[in-house]
């Protein structure tokens, strides 16, 4: 092999290329992480990113409830805490909720529609890179000082110049902004791979509730985002070109700036909390061993709630004014949302009814997600109603609200997802009386943190202030919330610690540890490069389910004999061509960043940027996708 | 894939769109838009445009039957009418200045240079895409099997021509 390598040196940048594409191509090494194009390795990079921000907008957390645990706090001065909730607020939400919400779709979609990897291998990665460096780039102000402050909703015109003269709005903006180009690009991948590459007799009916929720969700993704994509230029155009879109002096209106984010942001947060419903939406009928109830309700639901989601945000806004019919219009449209959440709730308790009950880790987090979830959504059913609202915006009841949906919902469901999947993808078990405690810590922390903002805001503490003086009766409900969200800290170590303990020492995953129905569990643990060694034929919903049980006279499972009717054939995996590496997603991406420091520091790196951005396209474009 | 792009850049105009609206009328100083329109000259600029769009569709029609040369030719056509388009829009704008409105003047200027300024970056980047194509098919690379390429270009190339009908309307040919 030595001297084949000497007698055919590289002769140009393409062959140059090609031979790095070889390398990768073996799975070892650094190069093949930043020149990989698959999927399980992309949403590895995706959940580990996601994991290392959620310390970050944990401990960002924490000092704000340190500073918050005592009446006239000094941990921090008021500036100081206008970045922490500024970058808490944005670091949780899109750095934290939904690459891990991407981890999941890069992950698990192609398997569950029994595809060897998503339609666009190169744009998924690009996906990741993007999303890496607009992450990075947004968090740039910690080095240089300049922090954004003005919210992770960045109201105008307090985000102008005038008003924000520092680079810390500049680094959200153009963070946010190159973040939205990577969930688009998702978006967009994951709706054709979906629509396009299911495997023969995978009809749309017989997909898993998962993939469903991705596909609503990227939708969501690749309608909603365009319009935080607007605001963001016209907030861009104000801030370095003096435009006026938020000038009142010249007759602009911040409002404007109120109706794109909020058109973006209540997509957003559907966007943000459909992943984790589709999860439990998997994880539950396996812990219960039963279908999930009322399977197409299900569906149709988070249809629902995709295009009622858009019809709603102005309830951010009931009390700017905009005028009691308006007001009294997106109060009913907000009511009616709860309906579909509602029917997949008693869907998931129909679920879980009558069935063989099994209380490992992902089923706890499932549940604890259900009935937080519901208390949340609850709450926000109240805000619908607009007078009742009118005392609880800008209130410690809102923070309550949306913390018991986002994490409450989201975060207990991702995590059951992760102690659900983790013997799939990693090829061990986590430890199960580690993640029993995990979540014991998590649910009482999480209770502790925020039922006594419900109580807080009814007693009318506002949001977004640094501290408050004695005499409000908030002390000791401020004491406990703090109390809390350290045990919550504490039990994310106990988390790390079971990662770390089953990474080196974890028993051997088989396939299908938790018996489970989807296609996922039909591969081995860890999953091979080309995942099906023979694309399935698919014949029912939960195909894999029925391949393992026929059904008695009274409907209970029967164990079909291994092997009975099936011949095992040879398949020459090595025959399978996969997608080839590419170093281009990367080099694309950094393109983003130079052209944003460009506009903030030194004009000459913008076109230096666009240039980048070009020579990684062009060269996207013209190498071969596979050879 | 394309339809779904094009999906979420009809969200994109829609939204800027928006904003021109609904901040139309409401400028607190001039010049206001009867004061620097020129609708026949804009006319003629919209009309290459759409003429554009003809160029292009006949460029798919030709490398659909085979026609690697042809299909030259009305790329060619197509990039040249979008050239000419942006020449226009270049000269609008600089007309513009010169009668004193800008980004910074008002909210028409604002909200104007912000909408036909995108629309332009997206005719640009279709001319880009158009001049690719062309240089590929010089190597040989756009045959009759990779027709697609040329076919998702043509739907971008006529998206955008689209928006341009729609902005023309809305912004030059109703004007309050």
């Amino acid at each position: 092999m030595a001297t084949e390598y000497y007698e055919q040196q590289p002769v140009g940048v393409g062959d140059a290329l090609r031979s790095l594409r070889h390398e990768a191509a073996n799975y070892r090494g650094i190069l093949s992480w930043l020149a990989t194009v698959d999927h399980k390795r992309i949403g590895m990079m995706y959940g580990v990113t996601a994991f290392l921000f959620f310390l970050v907008g944990g401990i960002e957390a924490l000092v704000i409830r340190s500073q918050l645990a005592t009446p006239n706090g000094s941990v921090v001065n008021a500036e100081q805490y206008n970045q922490l909730f500024t970058m808490h607020g944005t670091t949780m939400i899109f750095m934290v909720v939904m690459p891990l919400s991407s981890a999941f779709f890069n992950l698990l979609i192609p398997l569950m529609i029994g595809a060897r990897d998503v339609a666009f291998p190169r744009l998924n990665a690009f996906s990741y890179w993007v999303f890496l460096v607009g992450a990075l780039f947004l968090n740039f102000g910690w080095v240089t000082g300049d922090v954004p402050d003005a919210g992770w909703f960045g109201y105008a015109n307090l985000t102008t110049k005038a008003f924000s003269p520092g680079h810390g709005v500049d680094f959200w903006l153009f963070g946010l902004q190159i973040m939205g180009v990577a969930s688009m690009a998702a978006g967009f991948n994951f709706i054709v791979t979906i629509l396009n590459m299911r495997a023969p007799g995978m009809t749309m009916f017989r997909l898993p509730v998962f993939v469903w929720m991705t596909l609503v969700t990227s939708f969501l993704a690749v309608l909603a985002f365009p319009l935080i994509t607007v605001g963001l230029f016209q907030l861009f155009f104000d801030r370095f070109f003096a435009a006026n879109f938020f000038e009142p002096v010249a007759g602009g209106d911040p409002l404007l700036w109120q109706h794109m984010f909020w058109l973006f942001g209540h997509p957003e947060v559907y966007i943000l909390i459909l992943p984790a419903m589709g999860i439990v939406s998997e994880v539950l009928p396996t812990f219960s061993r039963k279908p999930l109830f009322g399977y197409p309700f299900v569906v149709f639901s988070g249809i629902a709630i995709g295009f009622m989601g858009f019809g709603v945000w102005a309830h951010h806004m009931f009390t700017v004014g905009l005028g009691s019919v308006a007001n009294s219009a997106f109060a009913v449209s907000t009511m009616l949302i709860a309906v579909p959440t509602g029917v997949k709730i008693f869907n998931w308790l129909g679920t879980l009814w009558g069935g063989s009950i099994s209380l490992k880790p992902p089923l706890l987090f499932a549940v604890g997600f259900i009935a937080m979830f519901t208390i949340g959504g609850l709450t926000g059913v109240t805000h619908a109603v607009v007078p009742s609202d009118y005392q609880q915006q800008d209130s410690y009841y809102i923070v309550a609200h949306f913390h018991q949906v986002l994490f409450g919902g989201a975060i207990f469901g991702l995590f059951a997802g992760v102690y659900y999947w983790f013997p799939k993808f990693i090829g061990k078990m986590l430890n199960e009386k580690l993640g029993i405690i995990h979540f014991v810590l998590m649910f009482i922390g999480f209770n502790l943190t925020f039922q006594p903002m419900m109580i807080l805001g009814l007693m009318g503490m506002p949001r977004r202030i640094y501290t408050y003086s004695e005499g409000y009766g908030w002390d000791l409900w401020n004491m406990i919330a703090t109390a809390g969200a350290f045990m919550i800290a504490a039990s994310i170590l106990v988390f790390i610690i079971n990662v770390i303990v089953s990474l080196n020492r974890g028993e051997k995953a088989s396939a299908d540890p938790w018996d489970g129905r989807t296609l996922e569990w039909s591969l081995p643990s860890p999953v091979p490069p080309y995942n099906f060694a023979e694309i399935p034929h698919v014949q029912a919903l939960d195909d894999f389910w029925h391949h393992k049980y026929a059904e008695d006279e009274e409907g209970r499972p029967l164990p079909v004999v291994v092997g009975a009717a099936e011949e095992p054939h040879e398949v020459d995996v090595h025959s399978i061509h996969m997608p080839s590496p590419s170093l281009f997603p990367l080099i694309s991406s950094l393109g983003f960043p130079t052209i944003g420091f460009g506009f903030l520091y030194e004009t000459a790196l913008v076109p230096v940027g666009v240039a980048i951005l070009l020579f990684g396209i062009y060269g996207w474009a013209i190498e071969p996708a596979a050879e | 894939m394309m339809w779904l792009f094009l999906a979420s850049e009809c969200l994109f105009f829609g939204g800027l769109i928006a904003g021109y609206l609904l901040y139309r009328g409401r400028s607190v100083t001039g010049p206001y838009p009867k004061d620097v329109y020129d609708i026949p000259f804009t006319s003629v600029s919209s009309f290459i445009l759409i003429i554009s769009s003809v160029c292009m569709v006949l460029a798919l029609a030709a490398i659909q039957r085979g026609d690697e040369r042809g299909m030259r030719v009305w790329l060619f056509a197509t990039a040249a009418l979008g050239i000419t388009f942006l020449s226009g829009q270049a000269y609008e704008f600089t007309e513009f200045y010169r009668e004193g409105l800008t980004m910074k003047t008002n909210l028409f200027g604002t909200t104007f240079f912000l909408l036909t300024g995108f629309h332009g970056a997206h005719v640009t980047v279709g001319v880009l895409i158009l001049m690719s194509l062309f240089v590929m098919s010089l190597r040989g690379r756009i045959t009759q099997e990779k027709s697609l390429n040329v076919e998702l270009a043509g739907l971008y190339w006529h998206f955008v021509d689209v928006v341009w009908i729609v902005i023309f309307t809305l912004v030059y040919l109703i004007q309050q």
